[in-house]
């Protein structure tokens, strides 16, 4: 029997495909985010848009915190670690969460080094900015890629140039001779054999997700289309005025991403989405995607 | 003639059935609409969230034209699909579709770092095979009706089941490029792409 291995990490990020991974801080809201249709719930403490507001040192959640929303759903739980701390992993390992977040969110342990990841038995998703990131936590063992966005900022361009820049750069790689992949590995950062995957197949070699800035169905729709396979909504829910019906069309949106009749009748009504910031107003040295490398 | 077989696509790791019905030689369609039952001779629902997808399917109007289509054509269900194809699931969050006179419990290996690959013998109509099974927080089928076939046991348990068209399996087989039920299910009882799997737990 083979337990922990990597085909059965990726395996379940395969089946939240098509999915809403929803952020919640309470058993009530993981309720809520479950009965809506998230696939999974991401379990931590305050969510982005107030940990950018508290400041201070952003650590993984209180392991009762994480149990009780374990007990409250029978959805996949999710829960963050900072970048680099392998110990807050090897907790969140022992409490058998189902996915780890090594995640830019949370105030980084080591400027050095991210997680070495095929150590655990449990999946991790990391986030990128670009393909040369991506495949760098591939090759430490991450199952899963998420586009790293802005977290709690409310506002979608920053994904959408992290899933553009993503998807451009596969592109590249499909369209490039053997002879030339190995420099381009160079110019990347990236390990070769992954690079090699990634030019044949045309595609990453674990899901890639959408994330950082998503508040509407349109756009969880916009970034499906850009190629996205899924979203984590962060902030995006539980600070918008409505929560359960703007979790109910995000899911909705996903699945039908793209007929823009069915987005029309599902984004009617929804309240106001989350106020969100413009990313120029964020004072320099405080963007979250800047941690992690 | 193509054979065309709809694979639910609410949510969940149905582009990796694609794969497996396109190897052969059958045409997938994706199934977002009950309209689109009418064009496909049979239907695989896949792995995924059986909670997102009851909500997916109540939302959608799905419940009925389902139920319907499984009368007549032959339905295949993979871990969460397999849970909705159910009579029983003692959980209120779901609502199987009862295409299976079976009761499968939900998470029943416990969360995913109980998930795992194992081999596994199978035995439908008389073809025999060893394949890799994937189980991913998978279900348990606890309680068999009469008119249902246990086609493989994973340590004394049943974990794929046949009742007249249709095949509910705890596993994943589409993430072992598995094509024994697909095959079987779907293409003709004949082909000889029926063969043993190379066992490839061992061999990796």
């Amino acid at each position: 029997m083979d337990k922990g291995s990597f085909e059965v990490k990726v395996g379940l990020a395969e089946m939240l495909k098509g999915g809403v991974i929803m952020d919640v801080t309470t058993p009530e809201q993981a309720k809520i985010a479950e009965a809506a249709g998230a696939v999974a719930v991401m379990a931590l403490e305050r969510i982005p848009a107030d940990i950018r507001k508290d400041g201070g040192i952003a650590r993984m959640s209180d392991p009762s915190m994480i149990k009780s929303i374990q007990d409250a759903v029978s959805i996949p739980v999710m829960a963050k670690c900072r970048i680099g701390h392998f110990a807050e992993a090897q907790i969140l390992e022992a409490l058998e969460v189902d996915f780890i977040d090594e995640s830019e969110v949370l105030t980084p342990a080591d400027e050095a080094n991210h997680i070495w990841k095929h150590d655990f038995k449990v999946p991790f998703v990391c986030g990128a900015r670009d393909l040369g990131e991506a495949l760098r936590r591939i090759g430490e063992g991450a199952a899963m890629i998420r586009t790293k966005g802005e977290a709690g900022s409310g506002n979608i361009v920053e994904a959408v140039r992290h899933m553009r820049l993503i998807q451009a750069q596969i592109k590249e790689l499909t369209v490039m001779g053997q002879d030339t992949l190995m420099a381009r590995a160079k110019e990347l950062g990236a390990p070769f054999h992954v690079v090699q995957q990634v030019a044949k197949l045309g595609k990453l070699p674990v899901p890639n997700f959408a994330a950082g800035g998503i508040a509407t169905p349109a756009d969880a729709s916009l970034m499906m289309q850009l190629g996205a396979e899924s979203v984590f909504v962060g902030s995006g829910i539980f600070k918008s005025e409505d929560p359960a019906p703007r979790a109910e069309s995000i899911v909705a949106a996903v699945t039908y991403y793209n007929d823009p009749e069915k987005l029309a009748e599902i984004s009617t009504g929804l309240g106001s989405a989350m106020k969100g910031l413009d990313i120029s107003e964020i004072p320099e040295g405080q963007l979250l995607q800047e941690r992690g490398w | 003639m193509v054979v065309k077989v709809g694979v639910l696509s609410l949510q969940g790791d149905f582009a990796k059935h694609h794969r497996i019905l396109e190897v052969l030689g059958m045409e997938p369609v994706n199934v977002r609409y009950p309209r689109q039952l009418d064009g496909v001779e049979g239907l695989i629902i896949p792995g995924g969230e059986s909670t997102t997808m009851t909500k997916l399917i109540r939302r959608n109007h799905f419940f009925e034209p389902l139920i319907e289509f499984g009368k007549s054509n032959p339905v295949m269900g993979t871990c969460a699909g397999l849970i909705l194809m159910a009579t029983e699931v003692p959980d209120a969050r779901v609502n199987p579709l009862g295409l299976l006179d079976i009761t499968v419990e939900r998470n029943a290996y416990g969360r995913q770092v109980h998930s795992f690959t194992d081999a596994l013998k199978v035995s439908v109509n008389q073809h025999h095979t060893r394949i890799p099974a994937t189980f991913i927080r998978a279900p348990k089928i606890t309680a068999l009706g009469d008119g249902v076939r246990v086609v493989a046991v994973y340590r004394d348990e049943p974990v794929a089941v046949q009742q007249d068209k249709h095949i509910g399996l705890a596993f994943h087989p589409e993430l072992d490029d598995v094509p024994f039920f697909h095959n079987i299910l779907f293409g003709s009882q004949t082909n000889t792409l029926i063969q043993d799997q190379p066992d490839r737990i061992h061999a990796a």
